[in-house]
């Protein structure tokens, strides 16, 4: 039913079938209507591998529409690989405008990151998920996750996060975080630093979690309560960096350091490149940042 | 018209997106219950079956998602062949064996917990009620509170089902179990999932 007279026309509209759209809808009704719940789907075989964000790309296929706008980030940044090829992807099969802009995108597809700039009501975040399932490291059988999640039975993860303290005198996880929703069940945030998991609390956007090899979908509706575990004498913290973005000065973002020679001189920058390349048209500037801004605008990332 | 006709035509024009449009009109709806998420009229079922709830139906079902129709929907051969031709669904046996079920006339239906709740383990198995209501402003008014809501929402279905407050508040306890509920008009979808709680007016 692909109506445009290009290459795609050997692909339905956003690759998948339609039957396999109705099932990923159905199964991401269910994840709305119960929040941090995993809802098994029949994940199909797509044109990339497992790992590379197979989850998030059917959830998005299955939502997408003609007059969608999508960002795709790979660890906050638009113009590395996985970003790109699926942002090309679905300019690809289904021919919709793509964006680096995340205030303009209708929907933002992410691997482990959630955009510096808030995001507002009516947005998407559909999240690459690997391991879905917040309890898989601590108890490998999913019979008894299962039957744990049922009896909401999550005495093991605190005694995961106690151990931490006991060995490292703090909680160490710092990453896929766990996070209980609206007060019921524990979820997985997806790797992401856990400075992101207060973004996630009473989000005005609606977070859907695609998890392709695991064939899980996930879900967190706007407004949402979305708390991370902790314990009364050791609440949770996110990460703090001592020194601001070394291009565009900002403070309270998340940083990435990079390593710029082999004599161990390296520099923080933001993560969200399109956060940072934002604050330096604006004429913000860290200590190692160029005197003109050289990016040419409005260019396709990594063209 | 004969039953083999009206069977057959008033699908969608543009099955890939329509479905689209009507799958993000409901999504839209289920992820902030209580908002009305306009809905043009792209399938012409046979009546009494609405124009928004077999659009719905054309959308989400498929030969994997046993229906239910409720009496007023049953009694018409003509609808059963149509969701038939278009979407291959099999009809339920029971309520309890449907994953969605079709209500024209939400006043006269069977109680909430009739349908299939889900499991404790897999509370996603449960019904989906697509309740076609008159319109969403002229019955009792409800006031929602729950996820996707960021204070609280009215609307105000009329012909809603007999001890509908009563009966969502037991369907609320019944949490992680329990129905959703998508409320269809001609203008549009409204969403009751079963997270969404009903606040009552204290006297």
């Amino acid at each position: 039913m692909t109506a445009q007279p290009t290459d795609i026309a050997t692909y339905n509209f956003a690759y998948l079938d339609e039957q396999t759209k109705r099932m990923i809808r159905r199964a991401i009704l269910k994840g709305i209507a119960i929040p941090g719940y995993q809802v098994p789907f029949a994940s199909r075989e797509m044109p990339m591998p497992y790992g590379w964000g197979t989850g998030g790309v059917q959830v998005t296929a299955s939502i997408i529409g003609p007059d969608d706008v999508l960002k795709v980030i790979d660890q906050g940044a638009d113009d590395t690989t996985n970003a790109v090829s699926i942002r090309a992807f679905f300019k690809k099969v289904a021919n919709v405008t793509v964006t680096t802009d995340t205030a303009t995108a209708s929907i933002i597809q992410t691997r482990h990151r959630i955009p510096e700039h808030p995001l507002t009501a009516g947005q998407v975040l559909v999240y690459q998920v690997p391991i879905p399932e917040p309890l898989r490291f601590l108890e490998p059988r999913e019979t008894e996750t299962r039957k744990m999640h049922a009896l909401e039975e999550y005495g093991l993860m605190h005694v995961k996060l106690y151990e931490d303290i006991a060995k490292h005198g703090r909680i160490a996880t710092t990453y896929a975080y766990p996070v209980k929703v609206e007060g019921r069940y524990v979820m997985d945030p997806s790797p992401t630093p856990k400075f992101d998991n207060p973004k996630m609390h009473r989000s005005p956007a609606l977070q859907l979690f695609g998890a392709g090899r695991e064939k899980r979908i996930y879900a967190v509706p706007p407004f949402t309560d979305v708390v991370s575990l902790d314990f009364e004498d050791h609440p949770f913290e996110v990460q703090t960096f001592d020194q601001p973005c070394a291009l565009c000065a900002a403070e309270n973002v998340y940083l990435d350091e990079v390593i710029l020679d082999d004599h161990g001189g390296h520099m923080f920058v933001c993560s969200d490149t399109d956060h940072c390349e934002k604050r330096r048209e604006e004429g913000h500037r860290g200590h190692l940042a160029p005197e003109t801004h050289l990016a040419p605008a409005n260019m396709e990332p990594a063209q | 018209m004969d039953i083999a006709a009206q069977s057959i035509e008033g699908g969608f024009a543009d099955p890939v997106f329509n479905a689209q449009t009507v799958f993000r009109a409901v999504m839209d709806a289920m992820a902030r219950p209580g908002s009305v998420q306009p809905l043009p009229g792209l399938a012409r079922p046979p009546a009494p079956l609405s124009a928004t709830s077999g659009a719905i139906a054309l959308a989400l079902c498929d030969n994997d998602t046993p229906l239910w129709l409720d009496p007023a929907l049953h009694a018409s051969a003509a609808i059963g062949s149509w969701l038939g031709f278009h979407t291959g669904a099999p009809l339920a046996n029971t309520p309890a064996d449907a994953h969605f079920a079709f209500v024209a006339t939400p006043a006269e239906m069977m109680a909430l917990d009739g349908f299939s709740q889900g499991t404790q383990d897999y509370p996603d198995r449960s019904t989906t009620l697509i309740l076609q209501v008159g319109d969403l402003t002229s019955g009792t008014p409800l006031l929602l509170e729950g996820p996707g809501i960021e204070t609280s929402a009215t609307i105000a279905p009329a012909q809603m089902p007999r001890h509908f407050v009563e009966q969502w508040k037991q369907n609320n306890k019944r949490f992680p179990r329990g129905v959703d509920i998508v409320l269809a008009t001609s203008e549009g979808v409204a969403c009751l999932p079963r997270t969404t709680r009903i606040k009552t007016m204290e006297a």
